[in-house]
C-alpha cells in the first residue's frame, strides 16, 4: 500500500505542483510591487500595499464585488435546496416516472459548456420577457437564476455520492425507535449529510463567484459582476489592482478549504460507522 | 443455568394448546418480484421466550424479521403481537425494538443520546429519560461511556449500547439481527450469557435471527430451522439436535452421517433397515410411521459412534473400516473411516487421556451404536 | 401496507421542485436556441423574426430559414474554427493526461497523511477564480514578463520571445485550468485500486513497468475517460483563454459564437453555431455519463 513512488513519478509530481503554483505565488508576489509595470520588481519601493488600497478605492471593483456577493449567496443557498431535493430522490427513490430524465438533466450541466448555457439561457429570457412579461429586464435576477441551473447540478452530485454511502439502518433504527418519518430526517439523515451540504453549498458559492461567460449573457445594464469587470479589465493587459485582488482572492479560498477540509476530517473520523 | 429460557423449557408454553402465544405468524409470505424470500409462515412465539431463526444466508429470516419489525410488509399473511394485528402498523409505532446487524449507532450523538433517542421519541418527561438511560447504561456496564460518540468506542461495546438503545424502551418483542455476528470468537462466547442473563433480569420476550448454530443452541429456548423460506423444523435445541425431522436439518445442525436404505421390518417397538451404503441392517430401537418398503434415511450423530478394534456383540449396527484420516483438535478427536461399502463415516472421540490412544492410520476398525442412537427419517 | 405508502406520496414533491425548475432553465432554452436558429435574422429586438405567424383566422405559417446552416457550411471560417477547436481540445486533453497520470499515481500512493495534502493542493487551485488564474499567464508569457527575464537574466536568450498570444500560450492556459479536472477523477480512480494486484502481478512474474502497464492502466481506463471528457468538452467551446492568450488570430468555435452574438448582433446564426456544437458535443456528454454510471454502480473491469 505505501510503497515509495519512484524517481520518475516523483518528479512529475514535482513538476505538476510547480506548474500549479508558480504562476499563482507569482500574482501574489507582483501584487506588493509598486511598479505599474507589475512584472518589473521595483526594488526601491516595493514590497508595499499600495494596489490593495487603490482596489478599495476602486468604486467599480467594489460594486462588482456587492453584485457578485449577493448573488452567490443567494445561488448557494437556492442551489443546495434544489440540490438536496434532487439528490435525496435520486439516491433514495430506486423507481418514478421521470427518474432517467431528472438524472440527465442533472448531469448534463456540469459538462455543458458555458457559451452554450449562457446563449440559450438569454434567449430562453428574452423570449419569456416577449411572451408573458417576465422577467422584465436582465440582471442581478436572471443571472441567479442561471447560476442556480447550473451550479445545483454540482450540489447534486455531491449530495448524491453521500448519501450512497449512507447506512439506511441507521434511520430504520431510528424509525423502529419511535420517530416518524420526518422527524427521522431531521435527526438524523440531515445531521449525518451536513457536511456534504455545507460542501456543496461552498462549490456552489465558488462557481456563482467565478462565472464569467453565463453572466456576461445574462446579466443586465448596471449589474456587471467581479469576474466581468476583471475580465474588461485584463483584457487591456496586466493590472496591478487585478493582483491585489488575486493575491486576497487566493488567501480567502486557502483559510476556507483548508478549514473547512479540517473540520471534515474531524467530523469523518467521529462519523465512521461501525 | 437459571436463564429464563431454562424455566421455560421446563413451562414448555408450546406444548401447552391452551397457552396464548405472545407473537403469532399466521401463514405469512413475502415475494419480492418473482422471489419467494418468505413462504407460507406460521409460528407462534410465547412471552418470555428466546426464540432463534436459525438459518444460511439468504433462507428469509432476515425478511421474516424485517416483517416483525415494520420494515417490510407480508405479502399475505397477518402477525400478531400481544393479540393485536399489525398489518399497517408502521415501524415507529410498533411495540417492538430491533438491534440492527450493523447496530446502526447514530455517529452525530453521544452513547447517552443514542439510548435516549427512543424515550426522547414517545415524549417521556427529561428527568426520567435522564433516569432510565443511566440505570440501563450501568446494566449494560457503560456508564463511564456515557459522553462518547460510538466512534470512540469498541466493538463490544458497541454492540453493547445497541443493546441498551434497543432495551430502554421496554419493547414487548426485542429483534435481534445477528446480534453477535460482528464480535470475535471470545467475546462472543462472553456476550452470549450477558445477553441471557440481560433477558432474564428484563423478562422481554426476545426473536434472534442467526446463522451460526452454536449461537442458537446457546441463547434459544426454541429454534426454528429455516431453509428457503420456509421452517424445516421448530422445536427445542435438544428436540433440533437430537430429533432432527429430515436430513437437512440433521446436516445443518451439527454433523451427522446419514444412511440410505429400506425398511426391512416395521414394529411399533422397532425398525429394522436394510442399508448398502452401510454394508448391513440397522436397528432403532423405536417406531416410526413410514410405508413398508419405502425408502429411509437413518442419521447417527459422529459421537454416538463407538469404535474398538474387537468385533462387538451382535449382528446389526455393526460395521467394519479402516481409519482414513484423524483430525486431532485438542478437547476431541475427528476420526474418518472408510467402510468396506465405499462410504466414509465420521467419528469424534473426547481425549480423555494425555496419551494419544492405540488407533491410527490405516487400522481396521469396528463401527457400532446403540440402537437407540440413530434416528430415521422420510425426507 | 396503505400506511407504507402513504409514507411515501411525498416523494412526488421532493423530486418536482427540482424537476420543473430544470425542465424551465434547461431544456426549454435549447427548444429555444433551435427555434431561433432556425429563424431569419431582423433589425429589430429582438434581432429575429417569429417563425410562427397567424394568417387571417385559422392559418398557422411556419417558416424554418435554414440560410443559417447553410451559411455555416459555405463559409470555409466556420469549419475551420470547428477543426481547430476540436483539434485544441484534443491535443489538450493529451496534454492533461500526460501531466495528470503520474501525478494522481503519485498522489495515490503517498502515505496517508501526504496523500491529504497533496489532495489539497490540487484542490486549492480549483476553488480558485479560473479567470485570474489566466490572467497570472498574462504576467509570465508577455514581452518583459517573467519567463522572458529569467531566460534572458539566465543568457539562454538575449531578446525577449514572443510567447503571449500565440498558439503556445493557449494551449498553457487550457492545460492549466483544466489540470484539476483531470487528476481528481483519476486520484478517485486510481485510489480505489486494491494495491495487493500490482504485488500479485510482481509476483506472478511482472516487472513494475509491465504490472503498471497490464493492471493499473486498464484498471483505471473509467477515471482516463471520465478525466478526458471533463477537459475535452469544456475546451472546445472554450472562450475566455483563447481571448485572453491566444491573441486575436486563434480561431475558435467559442469565441466565433460570442463574437456573431455581441458584435454582430446574428442572433439566429450564433444559435445555428450552438446547436452545431451541441450536436457535436452531446455523443461526448452520453458518454460521460455512461461512465459515472458506471462507476458510481461500482468497480468494474
Amino acid at each position: 500500500m505505501n510503497r515509495r513512488n519512484s524517481v520518475f513519478v516523483l518528479s512529475c509530481l514535482a513538476f505538476g505542483y510547480a506548474f500549479l503554483y508558480i504562476p499563482i505565488m507569482s500574482m501574489v508576489v507582483f501584487s506588493f510591487n509598486a511598479s505599474k509595470l507589475v512584472t518589473v520588481w521595483d526594488t526601491a519601493n516595493s514590497p508595499t500595499l499600495k494596489w490593495f488600497y487603490a482596489l478599495l478605492c476602486d468604486d467599480e471593483i467594489l460594486g462588482a464585488a456587492w453584485i457578485s456577493l449577493k448573488i452567490a449567496l443567494i445561488n448557494a443557498t437556492g442551489s443546495v435546496i434544489l440540490g438536496v431535493l434532487a439528490g435525496y430522490g435520486l439516491a433514495r427513490f430506486p423507481k418514478f416516472r421521470g427518474r432517467a430524465s431528472l438524472n440527465a438533466m442533472t448531469t448534463a450541466p456540469l459538462v455543458m459548456p458555458e457559451v452554450i448555457t449562457g446563449l440559450s439561457l438569454l434567449l430562453l429570457f428574452v423570449a419569456l420577457e416577449q411572451e408573458t412579461g417576465w422577467p422584465a429586464g436582465r440582471g442581478v435576477g436572471t443571472m441567479i437564476m442561471s447560476h442556480m441551473t447550473f451550479s445545483m447540478a454540482y450540489v447534486t452530485v455531491v449530495l448524491r455520492s453521500r448519501l450512497a454511502t449512507f447506512d439506511l439502518s441507521l434511520e430504520e433504527a431510528a424509525m423502529d425507535l419511535g420517530a416518524r418519518p420526518v422527524k427521522v430526517f431531521f435527526l438524523i439523515t440531515l445531521p449525518i449529510i451536513l457536511p456534504a451540504i455545507l460542501s456543496g453549498w461552498l462549490l456552489a458559492f465558488t462557481l456563482s463567484w467565478d462565472y464569467l461567460v453565463i453572466s456576461s449573457f445574462t446579466s443586465g445594464p448596471g449589474s456587471s459582476t467581479l469576474p466581468m469587470v476583471i475580465y474588461s479589465k485584463v483584457r487591456l493587459g496586466v493590472s496591478p489592482e487585478v493582483n491585489a485582488l488575486a493575491t486576497l482572492t487566493i488567501g480567502a479560498v486557502t483559510i476556507i478549504v483548508v478549514g473547512v477540509s479540517l473540520w471534515m476530517a474531524r467530523a469523518n473520523r467521529l462519523a465512521q460507522a461501525p | 443455568m437459571t436463564s429464563v429460557a431454562a424455566e421455560m423449557a421446563k413451562a414448555a408454553p408450546w406444548n401447552d394448546p391452551h397457552a396464548r402465544p405472545y407473537v403469532e405468524l399466521v401463514r405469512v409470505s413475502k415475494f419480492f418480484g418473482d422471489f419467494k424470500a418468505v413462504d407460507d409462515v406460521s409460528l407462534k412465539i410465547y412471552r418470555g421466550e428466546i426464540f432463534c431463526l436459525l438459518g444460511a444466508s439468504g433462507c428469509g429470516k432476515t425478511t421474516l424479521l424485517r416483517m416483525l419489525g415494520g420494515f417490510e410488509s407480508p405479502s399475505s399473511g397477518r402477525i400478531y403481537i400481544d393479540g393485536e394485528d399489525m398489518s399497517g402498523v408502521p415501524p415507529y409505532e410498533r411495540p417492538v425494538n430491533m438491534m440492527f446487524q450493523s447496530y446502526a449507532l447514530f455517529p452525530h450523538m453521544t452513547v447517552e443520546q443514542n439510548v435516549a433517542f427512543g424515550l426522547k421519541q414517545d415524549r417521556v418527561p427529561k428527568a426520567a429519560i435522564r433516569e432510565r438511560v443511566a440505570a440501563m447504561l450501568d446494566l449494560v456496564k457503560l456508564g463511564e461511556y456515557a459522553k462518547r460518540k460510538p466512534s470512540q468506542l469498541s466493538g463490544g461495546q458497541r454492540q453493547r449500547v445497541a443493546l441498551a438503545r434497543s432495551l430502554v424502551k421496554r419493547p414487548k418483542l426485542l429483534l435481534l439481527d445477528e446480534p453477535l455476528g460482528a464480535l470475535d470468537k471470545k467475546l462472543r462466547e462472553h456476550t452470549q450469557f450477558e445477553l441471557i442473563g440481560l433477558q432474564h433480569q428484563l423478562g422481554v420476550t426476545f426473536l434472534v435471527v442467526t446463522h451460526d448454530q452454536e449461537e442458537a443452541m446457546t441463547l434459544a429456548s426454541r429454534i426454528a430451522v429455516m431453509d428457503h423460506g420456509e421452517i424445516a423444523q421448530a422445536g427445542t435445541p435438544t428436540e433440533i439436535y437430537e430429533f432432527p425431522s429430515s436430513r437437512f436439518v440433521a446436516d445443518f445442525v451439527g454433523s451427522v452421517n446419514i444412511f440410505e436404505g429400506k425398511l426391512v421390518e416395521d414394529e411399533p417397538e422397532y425398525v429394522r433397515i436394510a442399508s448398502e451404503e452401510f454394508g448391513g441392517t440397522i436397528y432403532v430401537s423405536h417406531g416410526i410411521s413410514a410405508a413398508p418398503e419405502a425408502t429411509v434415511w437413518a442419521a447417527v450423530r459422529p459421537e454416538k459412534i463407538l469404535m474398538s478394534t474387537t468385533p462387538p456383540q451382535g449382528a446389526d449396527n455393526v460395521a467394519r473400516g479402516a481409519v482414513q484420516d484423524i483430525a486431532y483438535l485438542g478437547d476431541l478427536s475427528i476420526y474418518l473411516v472408510k467402510l468396506a461399502t465405499g462410504k466414509v463415516v465420521r467419528i469424534t472421540r473426547p481425549n480423555t487421556t494425555r496419551h494419544a490412544e492405540a488407533i491410527g492410520w490405516d487400522q481396521e476398525v469396528y463401527l457400532s451404536w446403540d440402537p437407540s442412537s440413530p434416528v430415521v427419517v422420510t425426507r | 401496507m396503505k400506511r407504507l405508502r402513504a409514507r411515501f406520496s411525498g416523494r412526488g414533491l421532493v423530486v418536482a421542485l427540482p424537476y420543473l425548475w430544470l425542465l424551465l432553465f434547461f431544456v426549454a432554452p435549447f427548444v429555444i436556441v433551435l427555434k431561433i436558429s432556425f429563424s431569419e435574422v431582423d433589425l429589430a429586438i429582438p434581432p429575429y423574426k417569429p417563425l410562427f405567424s397567424w394568417y387571417a383566422e385559422h392559418a398557422l405559417a411556419i417558416r424554418l430559414n435554414f440560410n443559417n446552416y447553410a451559411f455555416l457550411f459555405t463559409d470555409k471560417l466556420y469549419a475551420d474554427a470547428f477543426l481547430n477547436s476540436v483539434k485544441v481540445a484534443l491535443v489538450s486533453t493529451i496534454l492533461c493526461l500526460l501531466i495528470g497520470y503520474p501525478m494522481a499515481y503519485g498522489m495515490a500512493r503517498a502515505r496517508p497523511r501526504t496523500r491529504n495534502v497533496l489532495l489539497l493542493l490540487v484542490v486549492l487551485p480549483f476553488w480558485t477564480s479560473q479567470l485570474l488564474r489566466v490572467y497570472a499567464w498574462i504576467g509570465l508569457l508577455k514581452a518583459n514578463g517573467v519567463v522572458n527575464n529569467v531566460l534572458i537574466r539566465l543568457g539562454v536568450i538575449h531578446n525577449p520571445l514572443a510567447l503571449l498570444y500565440t498558439p503556445f500560450a493557449m494551449y498553457v492556459g487550457i492545460v492549466y485550468s483544466y489540470l484539476p479536472f483531470v487528476i481528481l477523477p483519476l486520484y478517485a480512480n486510481i485510489e480505489k485500486m486494491d494495491w495487493q494486484l500490482i504485488e500479485a502481478a510482481e509476483d506472478l512474474g511482472c516487472r513494475p513497468w509491465q504490472a503498471f502497464y497490464k493492471i493499473t492502466l486498464p484498471l483505471s481506463r473509467n477515471g482516463i475517460l471520465a478525466g478526458s471528457m471533463l477537459v475535452f468538452i469544456p475546451a472546445v467551446c472554450e472562450f475566455v483563454i483563447p481571448t485572453l492568450l491566444g491573441g486575436p488570430n486563434s480561431l475558435m468555435i467559442g469565441r466565433i459564437l460570442w463574437d456573431e452574438f455581441f458584435s454582430n448582433r446574428a442572433w439566429p446564426v450564433a444559435s445555428a453555431v450552438a446547436i452545431l456544437m451541441l450536436l457535436l458535443l452531446v455523443p461526448f456528454m452520453m458518454w460521460y455519463q455512461s461512465i459515472q454510471a458506471r462507476e458510481t454502480a461500482g468497480p468494474s473491469g
